[in-house]
């Protein structure tokens, strides 16, 4: 069953400079109880993206074009208040700085709390302190630890307190912007393995954003590739791992140390994105390009089906290849 | 690479406890072991990858070995000289040879200070050259950094940067002195994975040109594979186990490196066997003489592992851990 359907999203910032196309025409679509991950470098997008499913963009962002279906209804046209209705109870947030993301003089279990309270008509304080205490339970912190403040936590008991937060409402959807960026590889594991495990307890869909395709390519069911605010390359994501279609791709797979097999051959120095207030005509990556050739700088890229459920946004492929 | 016989950098037996300050209410807590009788060598030019979760001590070992700390006890010989005694002039030296890249560039670069000013620095401290031959210094520096054209960059202050520039500021800033050494501590874990790739290759080049010896801390054992020669994994502020990069990944001796091998997210790993070493649920910790692993290992056997700690000195030749059960 479809959760998330957007459509041909654009969403432009007025800067000082001009309209910044900061997403252009991107659509997905997500399922109950699946994943899907955005992954892109800094300022390619991907948490505008987040921002806009979740009525949180700043005032100065315009949506130009598009439409998000979330369960049937049209996000985009809903009113403030109705939008306030969904947003948290419906669709909730896992922010990337669990650090920042608590308030230093709650304590935990009440901040948790005020989620409940505040989206639940009528319950007492007492009842929605039970419920924080079956989260705790579900993210797996300690109860005798629900009353300390954010400073007595670990960074790893932050990020479970932010989910739990999250997960406060049992909403539908889940966007985790970076939920793990900032811990160290154990705890980091321990995390995505705690998402999963409450994915399936909760049939959640998840829109997961990340820099790191590794970490993408380990909890995702999809992967969505973006490149300066366009979608590169979408697919199942044993496909977009193990047989990266556009070069960007296979420039973020190949950036990925790998473990186990060969090791990754040094590259030359990548040039920077596109400036955002006035792009090319033609594809957006093609400084950074290893294939492209002049075509590549004045024809707009096209989408390429490389299977029934794998697509990349380029120009020079022939998919007869 | 071969390294040298006679380490540049030599750590014996460095013992370091942080103690709280008593509060106003309250007395001061129990000394935090950092580390816990550690010793390590590295070789010039040899990279050696410190790798632990947070907390292990290994930024601790980082800050020792630049004089920003002093250990409790134990021997820290740089080039022969040991470094905690040393005062006046070979302190200067010292400084000179010794550098540090930070963790995070958006914090380590002074934000009033172009970076022609922050790259000229050390060259002024030490009192290296007159200003044309410093400015040269610099440019040269910057470009081999991958800053170039050098000059456009000088008079640019570390806000106009993107985090990978920065870095590679930091980098040019702790290059300029040509240190025989540098200790390099989680220099990529704030940037994105395509950029931090571009910053292992610049280190890889400047160990390549110059011959520096690096001390990499990372928490990705995945990273220090990428550019070490060595690892040295390190827990609760003890050496767990060391080996060449390729041994110590493709064939773990001890619990704690395969938990760090099971942690490391990507595809391949999740079709792959996985170790399964580290208790879900931490086991109660014991008093007195144990391994410092004991409380998280799921392979640990109570009347061996909880009543002392395993030296490292199990396994063979240059592949070592500290573990019984090997």
């Amino acid at each position: 069953m479809t959760l998330l359907d957007v459509k041909n999203l654009s969403i432009s910032y007025q800067t000082r400079g001009g309209p910044l196309q900061a997403v252009e025409d991107i659509s997905f679509a997500l399922d109950k109880g699946k994943t899907l991950g955005f992954v892109g470098e800094s300022g390619c997008g991907k948490s505008t993206i987040g921002l806009a499913l979740m009525g949180l963009l700043p005032p100065n962002t315009t949506v130009t074009s598009g439409s998000v279906r979330f369960n049937g209804s049209d996000l985009l046209s809903l009113s403030e208040e109705k939008l306030r209705q969904v947003r948290w109870q419906k669709i909730a947030m896992i922010f990337q700085a669990a650090m920042n993301a608590l308030n230093p003089v709650h304590r935990v279990s009440d901040q948790v709390a005020e989620a409940i309270l505040a989206h639940t008509p009528g319950i007492s304080k007492t009842d929605a302190l039970a419920q924080v205490r079956e989260l705790f339970d579900l993210v797996e912190i300690p109860i005798k630890r629900m009353n300390d403040y954010p400073h007595q936590y670990s960074g790893g008991m932050k990020q479970r307190a932010v989910i739990a937060m999250a997960l406060a409402c049992r909403p539908d959807l889940i966007i985790a912007d970076e939920p793990t960026t900032a811990l160290d590889v154990i705890v980091q594991a321990q995390i995505l393995d705690e998402i999963k495990s409450i994915q399936k307890e909760l049939n959640l869909g998840i829109l997961f954003i990340s820099h790191d395709i590794s970490v993408v390519a380990d909890v995702c069911d999809h992967i969505g590739v973006m490149y300066a605010g366009q979608l590169v390359e979408y697919g199942h994501r044993r496909e977009v791992f193990e047989s990266p279609g556009h070069p960007y791709t296979q420039e973020l797979v190949g950036s990925h140390q790998a473990l186990l097999g060969a090791q990754c051959q040094p590259q030359s120095a990548p040039s920077a994105a596109p400036n955002l207030l006035s792009p090319p005509p033609g594809c957006r990556y093609c400084d950074r390009c290893k294939e492209g050739g002049d075509t590549c700088r004045t024809e707009a890229p096209q989408w390429i089906e490389l299977s029934d459920n794998h697509r990349i946004f380029c120009c020079h492929r022939d998919p007869e290849e | 690479m071969e390294t040298d016989p006679q380490p540049i950098l030599k750590l014996t037996g460095i013992t370091k406890h942080y103690r709280s300050k008593a509060s106003l209410f309250g007395r001061a807590g129990k000394p935090i072991v950092a580390l816990q009788d550690l010793s390590l060598e590295v070789g010039a030019g040899e990279i050696l990858g410190l790798v632990g979760e947070s907390g292990s001590g290994k930024s601790t070992t980082g800050r020792l070995i630049v004089k920003l700390e002093v250990p409790d006890a134990g021997h820290i010989h740089l080039n022969g000289a040991d470094t905690p005694k040393l005062k006046g002039k070979t302190l200067a030296d010292f400084r000179r040879n010794v550098q540090m890249i930070f963790q995070d560039p958006y914090q380590s670069l002074n934000p009033h200070l172009s970076i022609y000013d922050t790259v000229a620095e050390p060259l002024i401290i030490h009192g290296a050259g007159d200003e044309a031959g410093r400015r040269q210094t610099v440019c040269e520096t910057l470009g081999f950094a991958g800053l170039t054209p050098p000059e456009e960059y000088l008079n640019r202050y570390p806000h106009q940067l993107s985090g990978g520039q920065r870095q590679r500021v930091a980098i040019a800033r702790a290059m300029v002195l040509q240190p025989a050494f540098v200790v390099a501590d989680e220099p990529t874990s704030m940037l994105d994975a395509s950029i931090s790739f571009q910053i292992f290759n610049l280190l890889l080049e400047v160990r390549r040109e110059m011959g520096v010896a690096i001390l990499f801390i990372t928490h990705s054992i995945s990273a220090a594979r990428y550019l070490c020669d060595r690892i040295a994994v390190i827990y609760r502020g003890s050496l767990m186990e060391t080996g060449p990069a390729d041994q110590v990944i493709n064939n773990p001796l001890h619990p704690y490196t395969k938990a760090l091998i099971d942690a490391q997210p990507g595809f391949d790993c999740v079709e792959a066997d996985r170790y399964d070493t580290l208790l879900a649920a931490e086991r109660d910790p014991v008093g007195g003489e144990h391994c410092p692993f004991y409380s998280r290992c799921s392979q640990a056997v109570k009347e061996t592992c909880a009543t002392s700690a395993p030296l490292l000195e199990h396994g063979e030749s240059d592949h070592l851990a500290a573990c019984y059960y090997i």
